[in-house]
């Protein structure tokens, strides 16, 4: 009998692991509490990709909401998030606004002639100062920022239909009604 | 097109790996000779697609062919190409390849340098190591496919992660997984001899030096880690009871359990179940350090990307290999104690505390790492116990090791004279007590700690150094050390140099984080650290700012430092500590963040002796390998010992 002892302890590891499996599957990794959400964007100024003698601010996107999508030629899962986005990105109701994140303008804009482009404006943060002040953990997320400048929904990782179904269109409806 | 034909010569090499576990343990048990032989071509042919596979994603890496996922994924246009190679296995699919293809190194070994050993057991070993291939071929296929195309090619890749970019890196994860894999040698051969009922200490025997060699291995891989973790990470820590670390230190301490419980049991034949079941743990841990890593169970620094089909896989894989050989082990092991009998005071009994301190120490570290998931499921929370829980429960348990480890070549077998011994060792524990006095006289400030590492350093350095000299004076000259006692020398040595590295250091280094402003001074350890400011530079595939900081003792110039702080051109940002390494004192400065007015935050380390921390690593290397060049260990009794046919059914149940 004694000689079954360490078959049983060992079972007992395997029970404790395919609980930790079961539970990591029972809770979303990809959900990072985001210490920005319910606080305003925060300010930034950057150069258009496809015109850097204009630039766009925080203050000028005030009024109506957007979705910021942070993407980068560079980036493998940009490229599987990008025809979601180039489907449904018109269809959302806020505007679309693309930041090209440690990325080099001409990179970027050779992607986005080969894939089309989904946005209706792109600022370029090539250095990746304004990702940080957003904290930024890696391309591609999506901030949904309200007419206030108030960030409301957050997405690390890619945007997927449903992703979009069950959380991005509601937050987005949510929108109407959240007072400022 | 050359993507595919490595998933091909995956595919086939999985074939042949059926083929080798299968036929040559079929063989074995019904005596059938053209099956049995069928392992050893079986092994051959496995190895070289394994090889064929892992070249193949070299090549992509070298070539940056980014319409393969996997290289797009770790490497960009920018990786110099010296750090394409190691890129291969900078994340989890290609390291899974390492793993394989360092696998199919030691069956080619043992297949290769086992040719005096009988048949029907090589069938059954080269058979277990082939099942083993198969399970991780299957994972590799089935959930982590490198190969994998990702259509159209992306123009450049992402970056490999900035902290893996260092020659460190090209050699830690082969000289690790080399020990982690090894220990499926010994593993094997337990296996092989529990199938076949030859439980006598033949087996071991022939174990025994690819146990030693694969310990080796293994230390120089923790070695390196924890080499690689002091100059790259910036923290001026050596080990942080990572669980990942955890993990390749678990099979380290059940290993060095197993060559002990090995050496009993090949020369008295005692401790025979227990060295089987060693055997099977020190593999086990090996395999479950690749689950906790892989399967995104525990998250860490080291964390691979996870998948949770991936951690059910090698769940399911380690069930069936650890649950499967401790049912074989509780149905066929020994049921009788055999072996010599011995007394309280004898090298028997002295190797038993060291297995007992070694297997309670890696239950220690895996209940801890452990923990947040017992918490998890007790409903209480996930905690981790961190440095406070191992740093207090590991010293005690290894100093009855400390204690008794200069005894242990004094003492004989069965039986010893605690007179005689004590006379042996007597000059040590003078030496021991008068270097700790003499520590407090001249060091007033020094702790307990630092104190007791000196006299512990002293205890096992002499310890052993006096049985060198012991064995010079009385053993005939050509004789007085083989090759496997002079391995024990140099590991034990290694201990004492560990030792004075870890208690010394601990408890005498400085650490100042300043902030510093150019042209200011700042003093550490009765050193003068001047800064001088804060320039810009450029590296192959990242920009720097760079600062330099002057250090004189006294007025004498002794280090100019260049500690950087890197922003990589894919995306991520990195610290590089300058270190002015010395036998004696490292001084250590890393760059942290700018303050404002020229001012940056600076972290001053002033570390004595905290390098024979890895030195003692590096005797424990070569003492090692050293042993398991004992010409004892591959000497052809064969014929003698087993007068018996080469092959022979096996044997029913006892």
């Amino acid at each position: 009998m004694s000689r079954l002892l360490p078959f049983f302890g060992f079972i007992l590891i395997v029970a404790l692991f395919a609980f930790g499996i079961h539970w990591n599957r029972s809770h979303d990794m990809n959900w990072v509490p985001s210490p920005l959400i319910d606080k305003p964007a925060p300010e930034f100024n950057l150069p258009l990709l496809y015109d850097s003698t204009k630039s766009l601010s925080r203050a000028e996107l005030l009024g109506k909401p957007y979705l910021l999508n942070v993407f980068g030629s560079w980036c493998v899962t940009c490229q599987d998030e990008h025809p979601i986005l180039m489907a449904q990105g018109k269809a959302l109701g806020v505007r679309l606004i693309g930041m090209d994140w440690k990325d080099s303008p001409d990179a970027a804009k050779r992607w986005l002639a080969q894939f089309g482009n989904p946005y209706d404006t792109i600022i370029a943060d090539a250095d990746g100062k304004t990702g940080i002040d957003f904290g930024v953990y890696g391309a591609p997320e999506s901030y949904l920022v309200d007419a206030h400048g108030v960030i409301r929904y957050k997405r690390i990782g890619m945007l997927t239909p449903q992703i979009i179904d069950r959380e991005l269109k509601p937050a987005i409806a949510r929108l109407q009604t959240t007072p400022p | 097109m050359l993507p595919e034909l490595g998933q091909f010569a995956l595919i086939l090499a999985l074939l042949l790996s059926i083929v080798q576990c299968a036929l040559p343990i079929w063989g074995a048990w019904r005596g059938n000779t053209t099956l049995i032989g069928i392992a050893r071509p079986a092994v051959a042919g496995q190895a070289v697609f394994v090889a064929m596979a892992f070249a193949i994603l070299t090549y992509a890496f070298v070539t940056q062919d980014f319409s393969v996922t996997y290289v797009a994924s770790n490497s960009n246009l920018a990786l110099p190409w010296y750090y394409r190679f190691p890129a291969v296995w900078g994340a989890h699919e290609g390291s899974l390849l390492l793993w394989i293809l360092i696998l199919n190194v030691w069956s080619v070994a043992v297949a290769a340098f086992s040719r005096h050993l009988p048949d029907a057991l090589m069938a059954r070993v080269l058979g277990v190591l082939g099942f083993i291939s198969c399970g991780f071929l299957l994972f590799t296929i089935l959930t982590s496919n490198p190969f994998l195309r990702h259509l159209p090619a992306l123009p450049n890749g992402s970056d490999l992660n900035p902290i893996l970019q260092d020659p460190g890196l090209i050699v830690h994860p082969p000289m690790l997984y080399m020990g982690y894999v090894g220990f499926s040698v010994a593993f094997a051969f337990a296996i092989a001899a529990l199938l076949g009922g030859e439980l006598d200490g033949a087996w071991v025997r022939w174990a025994r030096p690819w146990t030693n060699v694969a310990w080796a291995f293994l230390t120089l891989g923790i070695t390196l880690g924890s080499w690689w973790a002091y100059y790259v990470l910036g923290w001026g820590g050596w080990w942080f009871w990572d669980p990942v670390e955890n993990a390749s230190f678990m099979p380290w301490l059940v290993g060095t359990a197993l060559i002990h419980s090995q050496a009993v049991t090949e020369k008295r034949g005692s401790f025979r179940a227990w060295t089987l079941l060693l055997s099977i743990f020190a593999f086990s841990l090996s395999l479950l350090g690749t689950f906790l890593v892989r399967s995104g169970v525990l998250t860490s620094v080291h964390a691979f990307a996870s998948d949770p089909r991936r951690g059910i896989f090698i769940l399911v894989l380690l069930g069936v290999v650890v649950g499967g050989s401790l049912l074989l082990y509780a149905l066929r092991a020994p049921k009788v104690a055999g072996g010599k009998p011995f007394r309280l005071f004898s090298r028997e009994t002295l190797l038993l505390v060291n297995n007992l301190m070694f297997v309670c120490a890696a239950a220690m570290v895996l209940l801890g790492t452990l923990y947040p998931l017992v918490g998890d499921a007790l409903g209480i929370g996930r905690i981790s116990v961190g440095p406070p829980y191992f740093g207090f429960v590991f010293p005690l348990l290894m100093l009855p090791v400390v204690l008794a480890i200069p005894f242990g070549p004094f003492v004989h077998w069965a039986a010893a004279d605690w007179r005689a011994t004590w006379r042996s060792l007597r000059p040590a524990v003078i030496l021991a007590i008068a270097a700790a006095l003499v520590a407090v006289l001249l060091f007033p400030h020094l702790s307990t700690r630092g104190i007791l590492g000196v006299a512990a350093t002293l205890w096992v350095g002499a310890g052993i150094v006096l049985y060198a000299l012991k064995r010079w004076r009385e053993a005939p000259a050509g004789r007085r050390y083989t090759p496997e006692m002079l391995g024990m020398i140099l590991a034990h040595f290694g201990l004492a140099l560990f030792l004075a590295g870890v208690l010394v250091s601990e408890s005498t280094s400085v650490e100042r984080d300043v902030s510093f402003t150019p042209n200011q001074v700042q003093q550490a350890a009765g050193l003068d650290f001047r800064f001088t400011g804060v320039t810009r530079v450029r590296g192959p595939n990242y920009l720097a700012d760079q600062g330099t900081v002057e250090v004189r003792d006294g007025t004498r110039l002794i280090a100019t430092m260049h500690p950087q702080k890197r922003q990589y051109d894919g995306q991520q940002m990195q610290s590089v500590a300058a270190i002015k390494g010395g036998v004696f004192r490292d001084l250590y400065v890393a760059l942290g963040d700018p303050l404002g007015n020229d001012a940056w935050a600076v972290r001053i380390y002033v570390k004595p002796f905290v390098r024979w921390i890895w030195f003692g690593g590096l005797f424990m290397l070569f003492g090692g390998l050293t042993a398991a060049a004992d010409k004892r260990f591959r000497a052809h009794r064969v014929e003698a010992d087993a007068p018996a046919p080469a092959i022979a059914p096996a044997q029913a149940v006892a």
